[in-house]
């Protein structure tokens, strides 16, 4: 009981709580993004609707206007799109495929490249050349546009039947390939510096397999810049989702991201029904934008030069 | 010098052959080409006479080869969904895509420029406050919304500017251009500013960070101290010095705006060759993916590489390092 008591007053005043709650740009974008991460988890049991059970869905109640517009209910509080599905719930549904998509493809890189990262910097040789040069021309491409050709090969590649199924595991894969090239070259430039540290040494010297110094030692040791990269790639990575469901080649349509909803909110704008798209991206704007913050700001903190 | 040259042209010509096997192989991998010249009932001997016709019976390499041959020539076979020849579909998307792209960049380069060079001088500004704030929300927001929110502002609720289409164009030649008519020029607004903002902020950040960093220097001190007038001093030395980081992230960046128009023309229904990608990725066009994968690889490849040149032609610097890193 004492020690755990000791152990959260350690962790209250350690350097990064105290910039924590000494900025107060930091503290709102971790409330903007704990709203949105857990309207995203409870999805299923705080939205209103359930969007996608065709049972509840009411075609008469098709573009019902906001509540505070002069047709529209307090039963849809954003009013509802074509189908009659209630746009906040579609939200709260589209904020957990956008969330999910955008976490793993970044868990898809950070490991990719953190792998190429570290055989590249200590192993070094042809090895550590090629796998630079292939980063050095990804990055000459826009990391968008990578995940969209990767995105679209693999999709006209794969038999129709299995599209659906597969589209968000393509989607992980495409975003993630597109985003590996910057894990890579910090945990090279770190290893390297590491590499030459007395303590990788000892290791070698009382004879460690290298992989296992590359795990047990090395990595450790390179794991902080990573972490600052990972939290602002989140963002790029739900824009990135974003785009690509806007442009249909994304998420399948039964399982409607935010870019998807603006994507069909986008066929109604010239009529009128300007909520159907407008909400959506004001979600993801939100979204994105605190997630930023929250890595600026995670980013200042952990630079001591800053301190 | 010369080796550099090599050495950089060599990487563009692996780069684009490993694009073309790329969208080779998607030819090999979309269904059977035999089965579907020729339908499910078909005799086998049939099969076997075309498949030795299309030389589908070769090896590997040699198809590949034969490819690349047609390809550096620009041919690329018959769209599957237009039934055209996909180099002439590309050719009429080619000037849409290209006025969008020099229009957008226009204007990020201008407007990029001119905003940048403001808030450095007028730091403490209300203006320079709410452009930078400004600035801080473009980055934030994808492409696709700002065409959006665009389009519900000047075009539904407004009515002052079309939402979709390139208007009416003049055909000059085999190049069909918006510029000559008002129309025209009314469809381009929206699009190249949607396609041009998140350039522009980017330029107004490097020439505001750029610029801050020069007016520190000692020879601005000297110019000030020689008696000369602000604006001497603000643009005849500082501005000059700006600019060549400018240029080559402009260059960079000229890439970016061709591949980010695939987002704006897909907004704007802007019939360009980024809308006939997405078009194609959706009807499993191969024979336009492929071209269009060929033709998007090898702007950047020569972007990347006339960029890289003129880097080292520009910087002595370069020149220097280089030499004592290689000896």
């Amino acid at each position: 009981m004492t020690a755990g008591a000791g152990r959260l007053r350690r962790a209250w005043n350690h350097d990064l709580a105290w910039s924590f709650r000494h900025s107060p740009v930091a503290l709102l974008a971790a409330v903007l993004t704990l709203v949105c991460v857990g309207g995203a988890l409870l999805a299923p049991w705080i939205a209103p609707h359930n969007p996608f059970d065709s049972a509840t869905l009411n075609l008469s109640d098709g573009f019902t206007p906001p509540a505070w517009s002069g047709s529209g209910t307090a039963k849809y509080l954003l009013g509802t799109d074509d189908q009659g599905r209630d746009m906040l719930s579609t939200i709260l549904y589209g904020a957990r495929i956008s969330l999910g998509v955008g976490l793993a493809a970044v868990l898809f890189s950070a490991v990719l490249g953190v792998s190429l990262g570290l055989l590249s910097g200590y192993l070094g040789g042809h090895l550590d050349a090629f796998i630079m040069r292939v980063a050095d021309i990804q990055l000459s491409f826009p990391a968008i546009l990578i995940a969209l050709l990767i995105d679209g090969v693999a999709r006209v590649a794969l038999p129709p039947e299995l599209h659906d199924q597969l589209a968000v595991y393509v989607l992980v894969l495409a975003i993630g390939v597109s985003g590996w090239v910057q894990y890579a070259r910090t945990v090279r430039g770190s290893t390297l510096v590491e590499k030459g540290k007395e303590y990788v040494q000892a290791a070698r010297v009382i004879g460690r397999h290298p992989l296992a110094i590359m795990l047990r030692h090395v990595l450790p040791n390179v794991t902080g810049p990573v972490l600052v990269i990972a939290t602002i790639h989140v963002a790029t990575a739900i824009i990135t989702e974003a785009t690509l469901s806007f442009l249909g080649v994304g998420v399948p349509p039964t399982q409607p991201s935010l870019g998807t909803l603006v994507r069909i909110g986008n066929n109604f704008l010239l009529s009128g029904e300007w909520w159907i798209a407008l909400f959506p991206g004001l979600a993801l704007v939100v979204l994105v934008l605190a997630v930023n913050l929250l890595g600026d700001w995670l980013r200042d903190a952990l630079n001591p030069k800053l301190r | 010098m010369l080796a550099f040259i090599l050495r950089r042209l060599a990487q563009a010509v692996l780069v684009m052959l490993a694009v073309g096997l790329i969208a080779f192989s998607l030819f090999r991998f979309v269904g059977d080409p035999v089965l579907f010249m020729l339908g499910q009932d078909s005799t086998p001997d049939d099969r076997e006479r075309i498949t030795r016709l299309l030389g589908l019976d070769q090896p590997f390499y040699v198809q590949y080869a034969k490819f690349v041959g047609r390809a550096v020539q620009g041919e690329f076979g018959l769209s599957l969904r237009q039934v055209q020849p996909v180099s002439k579909l590309f050719v009429e998307r080619l000037p849409a895509t290209l006025e969008l792209s020099f229009v957008a960049a226009t204007l990020a380069l201008v407007a990029g420029l001119t905003m940048g060079v403001y808030t450095a001088l007028r730091r403490n500004s209300w203006l320079t406050q709410f452009l930078l704030a400004v600035s801080l929300l473009g980055v934030s927001l994808p492409t696709f919304l700002i065409g959006i929110l665009l389009i519900l502002v000047f075009a539904v609720l407004l009515g002052w500017l079309p939402s979709f289409g390139r208007g009416e164009t003049v055909a000059i030649g085999w190049w069909s251009t918006g510029f000559l008519t008002w129309s025209g020029i009314k469809a381009l607004i929206l699009p190249s500013i949607t396609l041009g903002l998140f350039q522009m902020t980017l330029i107004q950040r490097l020439v505001r960070a750029e610029m801050l960093e020069v007016l520190r220097t000692d020879y601005i001190k000297f110019a000030r101290a020689r008696g000369l007038t602000d604006r001497a001093v603000h643009f005849g030395h500082a501005l000059k010095n700006t600019m060549v980081p400018v240029i080559t992230i402009t260059g960079l960046q000229l890439g970016a705006i061709i591949a980010f128009a695939i987002i704006t023309e897909t907004v704007f229904q802007w019939p360009g060759m980024g809308l006939l990608f997405i078009q194609a990725v959706d009807f499993a066009d191969v024979p336009v993916m492929a071209a269009y994968l060929c033709l998007i690889a090898l702007f950047f490849v020569v972007i990347n590489l006339v960029v890289d040149l003129l880097y080292y032609a520009v910087d002595p610097r370069l020149r220097i390092d280089r030499a004592i890193a290689t000896h």
